[in-house]
């Protein structure tokens, strides 16, 4: 039964710098894989600087799960590893070498498969720190037995990556990945695209899952607005989420009989001399991505990611494991007068609001050229009413920031705290008028349920 | 602006200077002029234009079509008074003039002592200096009569800011409204400034007797409606007489004051609140920019609405026999209605909750107005009281989301 789901909330904020339909592939030779991309794990290395890896090779796993193991992207040698605050490690550095070899583990054909033996082949290939689990939002726990797992088939964020033209000619690779998926749940896989959408072949024509519509705007293609309206997460529930992209690059990694970690990304936002897709690896150096591809003229925020949860990674950083888009956007930090464009007085034409307190209300389809100014200073909560207007749940999303910010878990607990992840309130954060860093409060809420009630 | 902002960076005081403790008051100054090259660290890399800066500044956009006709209505009603008034443009710059003269100073003594206790509280408990009081600092003036002295504007706004907001820990964290616990504490403190017939017509409570035009009475109509006879004793009178006083009293009222004046707002009452058509520039102002929440203002007139009607059916004297319309644009109703009850801090915060909140607090006002003798003027305790209930409003609508999610478990 599949049902077309109607978001009446939403908000999709018009960015300049759409990625352009053509694909470059630029030379890259730095890699690096970032444990701070899996929240929450402890990493255990299995390398040191100077060994050789082979594409599929294992650099760390997870200390507390041990059989979740952590691939090396790229064959190379391991030249750095960067460590933080109390040594935790940061990054690890990989040079690619010219010979490109790879762990092979031989085609794996998914149809033919159990449960047990597809976990296995996944756990053992690096494949499954594409799975993540809700609640919590972290790296699935391969011993959980979820009821479903959702996929979302596209991405409606900010000048987010156009899924159809990815994932064009990968059908075979991307129902390879859903078969395996399938596998591994007693219930349904279930795929929402958008309705009265052209979906590409690889979406459309997939078979063995449970589909939906969806439409509305941002965030329908976030997987937790879908699934909150397809199936909620109850306490004491798991399901598992794996964004389609990554479903295909299982797949072809299975039917390939390697490690597959090529991606192709959005090289997107207003600073951006010339948009594009470039197809390179996970984990690829920023800085040969975007290399003279970046306007000049004042500071630019390079962000692994959308703008609204996507990370600052500085100019040698490095793609991040989830992220599918590079977004470059102006720095806004510089203090503007107050009748100025970018001031609190001014007319506000540059500016955008959900709210029409600023002349740029009259030109709403316009694409904007949007800054990293918080546009304010941190207040307390004041204003209310403006997050429902954004967070298509049945959740009260003040008052379960509130209790996450005061740490009651009863109450998180009773207001939903199990069916969010931090994504899912980053309009929220967008256009609370207090400029609270909200996802980071419903990190730390969940972070608080992962210690005491998981 | 590069030199201003260069000066201002500079007298920055540090963490070491001997003024390290006056930085709130620094940066307060320091916001006011610039919105700061801040950016975003966590999250959200883009942020929404707008600020609670913005946010008050449209309120503050909005209430001035009321300063100013509170300004002109204050002077219109001094030479009503002296019985030199004539029509509206009679008198036009006279009345302005009078009229600014009484009413700026208790504007600026308002302003002056809430943002003082405001700079005190936060330079001790080292806090940004938030914008709420903004608002407040324009709210207070707006519902007080002309002739409030103004040492009384500053003990009640020292008292309102005080108990009503810092204690509780500063903007954002009062329960009551902060303007109308000012107001509620010069009403029941000092009634004799607040109420009757001396206070508001700016001037009458100076005059002798013997000057004030023969017909002027200085009551508001919330007055003159109070003071109706209750013609209760209808075994002493008799039906026909009871009937007869009804209708005289009510007609009376209704021909000495027509609908459309009081909608201008050439009426006497407090300085901001007299005019509809002011008040309604400033509703439409808040609910377009969306920063007005038209569910609590929308509740709060269907609220008023309703009792007024079920009085006007059930009408056993002359103030039930009121048409509904008349309740809405008489007294402080409709200013309580866009700028009291809209208030996020106090109001109820949930979507349900809000529209139960506002009709409850349009349902009282009306029923207070009406049913008891004793206060002319429902609006503001109606409001103030169910500021208090707004938590509980909230609780139980909560409650019922909580309770849906339970049952999800229980039927999976």
């Amino acid at each position: 039964m599949s049902r077309t789901i109607k978001l009446r909330k939403g908000l999709d904020i018009k960015l300049l710098g759409e990625a352009e339909k053509v694909k470059s592939t630029p030379k890259v030779t730095a890699f690096a894989i970032k444990p701070p991309d899996f929240h929450g794990l402890m990493p255990k290395l299995t390398v040191k600087v100077g060994d050789k890896v082979k594409t599929g090779s294992v650099i760390f796993f997870d200390k507390y799960q041990e059989e979740v193991k952590f691939v090396s992207p790229i064959a190379g040698e391991i030249t750095e590893i960067v460590r933080g605050a109390k040594r935790k490690i940061l990054e690890v550095r990989i040079k690619a070498d010219a010979e490109n070899s790879a762990e092979e583990f031989g085609i794996i054909n998914p149809d033919s498969m159990d449960e047990a033996a597809t976990k296995k082949a996944l756990l053992d290939n690096g494949l499954w720190p594409f799975i993540k689990m809700r609640p919590i939002d972290i790296v699935a726990n391969p011993n959980d037995t979820p009821k479903a797992i959702f996929v979302s088939g596209f991405d409606s964020s900010p000048l987010a990556p156009d899924y159809d033209y990815v994932l064009h000619g990968h059908a075979e690779a991307f129902q390879a990945g859903i078969t395996a998926l399938s596998k591994l749940t007693q219930g349904k896989v279930h795929i929402t695209t958008r309705a009265n959408a052209a979906n590409d072949e690889a979406l459309k024509g997939v078979k063995g899952v449970q589909s939906h519509t969806i439409v509305g705007k941002h965030p329908a293609g976030n997987v937790g607005t879908q699934i909150h309206h397809i199936d909620p997460i109850n306490k004491g529930e798991v399901v598992w989420t794996v964004n389609a992209l990554d479903v295909a690059l299982i797949g072809s990694s299975l039917i390939g009989g390697k490690y597959d970690s090529s991606r192709i990304i959005a090289l997107t936002g207003s600073e951006v001399k010339k948009t594009e897709y470039i197809k390179t690896n996970i984990g690829a150096s920023m800085a040969s991505l975007i290399e003279n591809k970046i306007k000049a003229d004042g500071d630019v925020r390079i962000i692994s990611g959308n703008v609204l949860t996507g990370d600052k990674v500085s100019a040698d950083g490095y793609l991040g494991f989830y992220h599918q888009q590079i977004t470059a956007i102006p720095e806004g930090n510089e203090a503007s007068f107050q009748l100025s464009g970018g001031g609190w007085l001014g007319p506000g034409t540059k500016k955008f609001s959900i709210n029409r307190s600023y002349f740029s209300w009259l030109t709403p389809n316009k694409k904007r050229r949007l800054d990293t100014n918080l546009n304010g200073e941190i207040r307390s909560f004041v204003v209310t009413g403006e997050m429902e207007k954004v967070f298509p749940f049945d959740i009260y999303p003040m008052q379960l920031i509130k209790s996450a910010m005061y740490n009651d878990i009863d109450l998180m607990e009773n207001l939903g705290i199990y069916e969010v992840a931090p994504e899912d309130f980053a309009l929220c954060e967008f256009v609370c008028t207090s400029k609270i860093d909200i996802q980071d409060k419903i990190r730390q809420g969940l972070d608080v349920i992962k210690e005491e009630c998981m | 602006m590069k030199s201003l902002e260069k000066f201002l960076r500079k007298i920055e005081p540090t963490h070491e200077s001997k003024w390290a403790k006056f930085h709130p008051v620094w940066d307060a100054l320091y916001t006011f002029a610039f919105t700061p090259g801040e950016t975003t660290k966590k999250g959200s890399h883009i942020r929404d234009g707008i600020d609670l800066k913005r946010t008050m500044f449209m309120v503050i956009v909005a209430l001035i079509p009321c300063l100013l006709f509170g300004i002109y209505n204050t002077g219109h009603w001094h030479y009503y008074a002296e019985g030199t008034a004539g029509a509206f443009m009679d008198h036009f710059g006279d009345k302005l003039l009078y009229g600014a003269i009484k009413i700026l100073p208790i504007v600026i003594v308002s302003y002056g002592i809430g943002l003082g206790v405001e700079f005190i509280f936060c330079i001790r408990n080292k806090h940004a200096i938030q914008e709420g009081f903004l608002v407040t600092g324009m709210l207070i003036p707006l519902i007080l009569p002309a002739d409030i002295p103004l040492w009384m504007v500053a003990v009640a706004t020292v008292f309102a800011v005080v108990l009503g907001k810092e204690v509780f820990g500063g903007t954002g964290m009062n329960i009551v409204n902060i303007a109308l616990t000012a107001r509620a504490f010069l009403f029941f403190g000092y009634p004799t400034e607040m109420s009757g017939d001396k206070v508001w017509m700016s001037g009458i409570g100076d005059m002798a007797k013997a000057d004030i035009p023969e017909g002027v009475t200085g009551a508001t109509q919330l007055g003159e409606l109070a003071s109706f006879t209750f013609p209760q004793e209808e075994w002493a009178y008799g039906a026909e007489a009871v009937a007869n006083i009804q209708e005289t009293a009510i007609s009376g009222f209704q021909s000495a004051w027509p609908l459309w004046e009081s909608f201008v707002g050439m009426i006497p009452g407090s300085i901001g609140e007299t005019s509809v058509a002011a008040i309604l520039i400033g509703a439409i102002l808040l609910l377009y920019t969306g920063i007005g929440n038209w569910k609590l203002m929308s509740s709060f007139v269907v609220g008023g609405l309703v009792v007024g009607l079920i009085a006007n059916w059930t009408a056993v004297n002359p103030y039930m026999e009121l048409e509904p319309l008349n309740h809405l644009i008489i007294g402080g109703f409709a200013f309580g209605a866009v700028f009291m009850i809209t208030d996020p801090v106090s109001a109820a915060q949930t979507s349900t909750g809000k529209f139960i909140y506002g009709f409850l607090a349009g349902a009282l006002s009306i029923t207070i107005r009406v049913f008891n003798g004793a206060y002319p003027e429902g609006v503001f305790l109606a409001i103030l009281f169910m500021n208090v209930m707004a938590p509980m409003i909230d609780h139980y609508v909560i409650q019922v989301n909580i309770k849906r999610r339970l049952k999800r478990i229980k039927t999976a």
